[in-house]
């Protein structure tokens, strides 16, 4: 289990990090989405994978700790979430605007002279 | 009310009377004046109010903890000193208040004034009873802002831009200064509170870093107080309204730089180098503002000047080190505020009546303003220091301080000639004001015909020279308590006895005052018919301009500096900036972890869960997949994200996260929406012939791919090493144990977001409420590129399909386009609100909540977007999309001041579970409030930017007929 999650981080890691490299603009928006996974992915994971123990408590009054995984890193992640949906609208309508304004989609808005 | 409460009400009345000014009507002039006279009334009262407790070195405090372990706290702090400068603050508030109820003209936005001048009330107030030596840089920040902003109220002059920027950049510079000095002070002290500083004097002025200190606080200080050679921005400032000239520029903030000199006094002076930096700034100021003042051609250009001599004179004496000499300084603060602020005033009247502040026009005003005139007269009078005015006392104490010995340095021996040369160019100045206005010939191109001002306008400098007049008369019986509190609480039992009294017999002081009159008057004689046709400002000093030389310097460090600083330090190129980024977080990983590869457990291979493992398979496959393809197949790479997105959701439900998984979830179809909107903007690429890669690219391509294997590699190897580790205890523990019997609730995560940890959730809808309305900015000026006018290439097809067919307008297909799901998603919308509607109500206990509730409701907006078109939707849409956001701000930040109401921390909440008949029982906690709060800014924030993004399609077509319309014309 463990394994197959830090696989993952590390596989959307790498693909994001190569997209926001690269110089057009969708590629960066890709680019942070990916990343942005493998990020909330990561932290999740700092809290231990458990199957079948969501903190979501049965007596509320007399807590078992050993049934139910940290929620704290969930609480970071839920944050993280809406973060980067807020980011990501943010770069996608700066991706439209400087389309607009420069006519080109690249990340300096202008194409290098090559 | 001993227990100082009365401070915060003397400092919250300004800024809460600057939000209802703000909050009025433009134009509402006496129910502005009212408000700031009722606010600036209130504050002397209350000022007057506290006197008994400040009288004989008394000190009330107020002290609200804010961060107690750094030392930080709100602590406010009344002694005599204090006490005597809230006095000026809220007595010539008042009164400028008044004058300017009739200086403004109706068509000045006068709520903008009023606000901004109760706010730097405020300021100021805060500055002079902060006993804490950060608020005070605060507060003392604020009052740069603040006069910024006013000296630029007419911002449509350029010369009131220009002065306002200069006043910023000189103040907020010196003011930065302050800053770091005031934390060393702190540091050394080991206290940020005042009279921990106070008491500290020894220990500072023995520390390595006390030279450092000094030059710091000194920085911020005669920046403020405009001595040289930062006096310039003072005169500049004169582009200010007049009301504001008296207040900020001669009574109170420029005082805020000697008020600071003589608040530290204590603690930093007494050494060599305070006397030397202080002694010359002070002294060069005061012989040269006198000696520009002489040769200025406007009113207001020569108080300026005189102000920048007056204050120089307040340094000087604070440089000398002598309790006397301070007892002197701070005598000379509170005259100079009454007969300047008189003075500024009367040259208003004089603007406002006359139309013109150049003393080449002005003359013989005497016949149309006799009353003005006499007034103007005794405040100059004052302002030269003649016998039986205030000037004149604080004058006589400053020769006599002049001509003692303090060091041995040939400063302190020149001290009482540049006094008496001083003394001579203030008379020369002020008897120039005088005659060259109110005497000679009547004047001859005047704009306006002259008369006296309404009798409101005048009785603020009527006021003020009866005060002039009576402590010149009687000190002892008027200024002197209130001068000896404020000095006690100063020098404390260092306070030396001082004669207030108008006779001192024939004496050395004497003597040089009557020679300074008798020179000035000499001085102005002769250089009278000079000036009177002259050019503006000194001679020998018109090629030196301050403003010129600092312009200069502004330019090139802003503009060449930077430029310079770009090419060598950096570049513009956003991809070396993040391949940066990347490598050196790569590097510090690779360094933070190098000492612990003993503790890496083996990999262990029998715990592979095949399901999880095949999900995975998929998930890792669309992601390498949505990299090679997002340059040139941008649909099928976003289709790949989501499919990495919806094995993230996955995993989230098989691993606990049930919240995670809704939010995931309806955040990934949002997402996903709002790119496909924007995808159509982007240039096309089909049909682009596939490049060819040169070496040069080949490398790039390998470098980048080596960085982002190397970071996956890391991140991965992390991960997995951390999460076989034991997990140390966490606050989750308390969390979990807290959740219900706190918290009222059982979805633990959904406990600690709206109610632990509510704070933080406030500021991130804070953040997306920005977000949203960054991007309603942003695209209100949208231009798409040509290449995207036309329509998409799919419409197009349609429209030539009906044009060919003779049974079909154009139009037909694109309308009946999607009919049946059309027709299914506008039903789905109140299943979806229903939806939404048990989300939020069910969060408490279960997963769901206030965002996933409001994104839900939100998807329901986007789908009709889908199944109408943005026209169709803007027509019907209801919700006002920026309302529902402040609402939904104010709501939930509303919820936590509740709690403080009830004298609970912010935030608190408060549960109950009701029953609702047919419903069943329902949590109804406090926190629901809050996440209603959540919800509506959701709600609004996403359907905001939707709107914003899909409507550009809408307005292309107007554009684009617009075009061809002039075309075919």
């Amino acid at each position: 289990m463990e394994l197959v999650i830090a696989l993952a981080i590390g596989v959307l890691t790498a693909s994001g990090v190569w997209l926001i490299l690269r110089p057009r603009t969708y590629q960066l928006v890709i680019g942070l989405a990916l990343l942005s996974y493998a990020v909330n992915l990561f932290i999740f994971s700092m809290g231990r994978l458990r199957v079948n123990a969501p903190p979501i408590l049965a007596d509320g009054k007399h807590v078992d700790l050993s049934a139910y995984v940290d929620p704290v890193p969930q609480a970071l992640v839920l944050t993280a979430i809406v973060i980067s949906f807020a980011t990501t609208a943010l770069f996608l309508v700066i991706l439209i605007v400087s389309r607009g304004l420069t006519g080109t989609d690249h990340v300096d808005g202008r194409e290098p002279d090559r | 009310m001993r227990d100082g409460s009365l401070l915060l009400v003397l400092i919250l009345l300004p800024f809460v009377g600057a939000v209802l000014a703000a909050l009025l009507r433009p134009n509402a002039r006496n129910t502005e004046a009212w408000l700031a006279g009722s606010v600036a009334g209130g504050g002397l009262l209350v000022t007057l109010f506290a006197y008994p407790q400040v009288s004989d070195g008394g000190v009330i405090r107020y002290v609200i903890p804010w961060i107690p372990s750094l030392g930080l706290s709100v602590t406010l702090r009344m002694d005599g000193f204090a006490w005597m400068f809230s006095l000026l603050i809220t007595g010539i508030g008042l009164l400028v208040v008044l004058y300017a109820r009739y200086y403004m003209s109706p068509q000045d936005p006068v709520a903008r004034f009023y606000a901004l001048l109760l706010t730097f009330m405020g300021a100021m107030l805060g500055v002079v009873l902060s006993g804490n030596l950060i608020l005070l840089a605060v507060f003392w920040e604020l009052t740069s802002i603040v006069s910024f902003l006013l000296i630029g109220y007419w911002h449509q002059n350029e010369s009131a831009r220009a002065g306002a920027r200069m006043a910023l950049t000189i103040t907020g510079a010196g003011g930065l200064f302050l800053f770091l000095g005031l934390i060393l002070l702190g540091r050394i002290a080991g206290t940020y509170d005042l009279d921990g500083v106070l008491k500290a004097g020894d220990v500072i002025r023995a520390h390595p870093l006390y030279s450092t200190v000094l030059v710091l606080v000194l920085a911020g200080a005669l920046t403020k107080s405009a001595q040289f050679p930062f006096h310039f921005w003072l005169p500049n400032a004169m582009a200010a309204p007049t009301p504001v000239s008296a207040y900020l520029h001669s009574a109170t903030m420029v005082k805020a730089g000697v008020f600071l000199l003589a608040r530290f006094w204590p603690v930093l002076s007494g050494t060599p180098e305070w006397f030397t930096i202080v002694g010359i700034a002070g002294l060069s100021t005061l012989l040269l503002g006198a000696y520009f003042a002489i040769f200025q051609q406007d009113i207001k250009g020569l108080l300026a000047y005189s102000t920048i001599s007056h204050l120089g004179l307040i340094t000087a004496l604070l440089s000398f080190g002598s309790p006397l000499a301070a007892v002197a300084a701070i005598f000379h603060m509170a005259n100079h505020a009454t007969f300047k602020a008189s003075l500024f005033m009367a040259a208003g009247i004089i603007d406002h009546e006359t139309g013109t502040r150049d003393m080449r026009k002005l003359s013989g005003l005497f016949r149309f303003m006799p009353y003005t005139a006499t007034l103007a007269m005794v405040a100059s009078a004052a302002m030269a220091g003649v016998p039986l005015l205030n000037g004149f006392l604080s004058k006589e104490m400053f020769f006599s301080e002049a001509l003692e010995e303090h060091h041995e340095t040939i400063l302190d021996t020149i001290a009482p000639y540049v006094a008496v040369a001083a003394g001579a160019f203030a008379v020369a100045y002020s008897a120039r004001f005088i005659y060259s206005v109110f005497f000679g010939p009547k004047p001859t191109d005047l704009p306006h015909m002259p008369h006296e001002p309404p009798r409101w306008m005048r009785f603020p400098v009527e006021l003020l020279v009866v005060i002039c007049v009576l402590v010149g008369v009687v000190p002892n019986l008027t200024i002197g308590p209130f001068l000896r509190s404020a000095v006690i609480s100063v020098l404390g039992p260092d306070t030396p006895a001082y004669s207030l009294s108008v006779w001192h017999g024939v004496n050395l002081p004497l003597i040089m005052s009557i020679a300074s009159i008798l020179g000035g008057l000499a001085l102005y004689w002769f250089l009278r018919r000079e000036l009177k046709i002259d050019a503006d400002g000194a001679p020998g000093m018109r090629g030196i301009d301050g403003q010129r030389v600092f312009e200069r310097i502004l330019v090139a460090v802003s503009w060449r500096g930077a430029r310079i600083a770009e090419s060598w330090l950096t570049t513009t190129r956003l991809q070396p900036q993040l391949r940066l980024v990347v490598a050196l977080a790569v590097l510090a990983g690779a360094w933070a972890m190098a000492g612990s590869w003993h503790l890496v457990p083996p990999v262990n291979l029998h715990g592979l869960d095949p399901v999880l493992g095949a999900l995975w398979a998929v998930g890792m496959v669309c992601s390498v997949a949505a990299a090679w393809s997002a340059r040139d197949h941008r649909l099928s790479a976003l289709i790949l994200v989501g499919g990495t997105g919806l094995v993230t959701c996955m995993s989230f439900i098989w691993l606990s996260a049930p919240d995670l998984a809704v939010t995931q979830l309806l955040v990934e179809i949002v997402t996903t929406a709002l790119i496909l909107l924007g995808l159509r903007w982007l240039p096309k690429r089909e049909g682009l012939p596939p490049r060819k890669l040169d070496l040069m690219a080949r490398y790039r391509r390998g470098r980048d791919l080596l960085i982002a294997v190397l970071a996956g590699t890391g991140l991965a190897g992390l991960a997995y090493f951390a999460m076989l580790m034991p997990r140390p205890p966490s606050v989750g523990d308390y969390y979990l144990e807290h959740a219900y019997v706190d918290g009222g609730g059982t979805n633990v995560v959904n406990v600690i977001l709206v109610d632990f940890r509510g704070f933080d959730t406030a500021f991130e809808i804070v953040v997306l409420a920005i977000v949203a309305l960054s991007v309603f900015a942003l695209l209100r000026r949208f231009r798409p590129a040509e290449d995207n006018l036309d329509r998409p290439f799919q419409q197009q097809e349609q429209d030539a399909n009906d044009e060919v067919r003779r049974d079909r307008e154009v139009g037909d297909t694109l309308k009946d386009y999607m009919l049946v799901p059309s027709v299914i998603m506008r039903w789905m919308f109140p299943a979806i609100s229903l939806f939404a509607a048990y989300l939020f109500l069910r969060g408490h206990d279960l997963p769901g909540g206030g965002f996933a509730a409001g994104v839900t409701l939100a998807i329901g907006f986007l789908l009709q977007y889908l199944a109408g078109g943005a026209r169709w939707v803007e027509e019907r849409l209801r919700i006002l999309p920026v309302r529902w956001i402040a609402v939904g701000l104010l709501f939930s930040i509303g919820t936590g001041l509740g709690a403080i109401l009830f004298g609970y921390p912010y935030l608190t909440s408060w549960f109950q579970y009701v029953e609702i008949p047919f419903i069943g029982k329902m949590p109804a906690a406090s926190v629901l409030v809050f996440d209603l709060g959540i919800f509506w800014l959701v709600v609004g924030a996403i359907v905001l930017v939707l709107v914003a993004i899909a409507h550009q399609s809408l307005r292309t077509r107007t554009r684009r007929s617009a075009a061809e319309r002039q075309e075919a014309a």
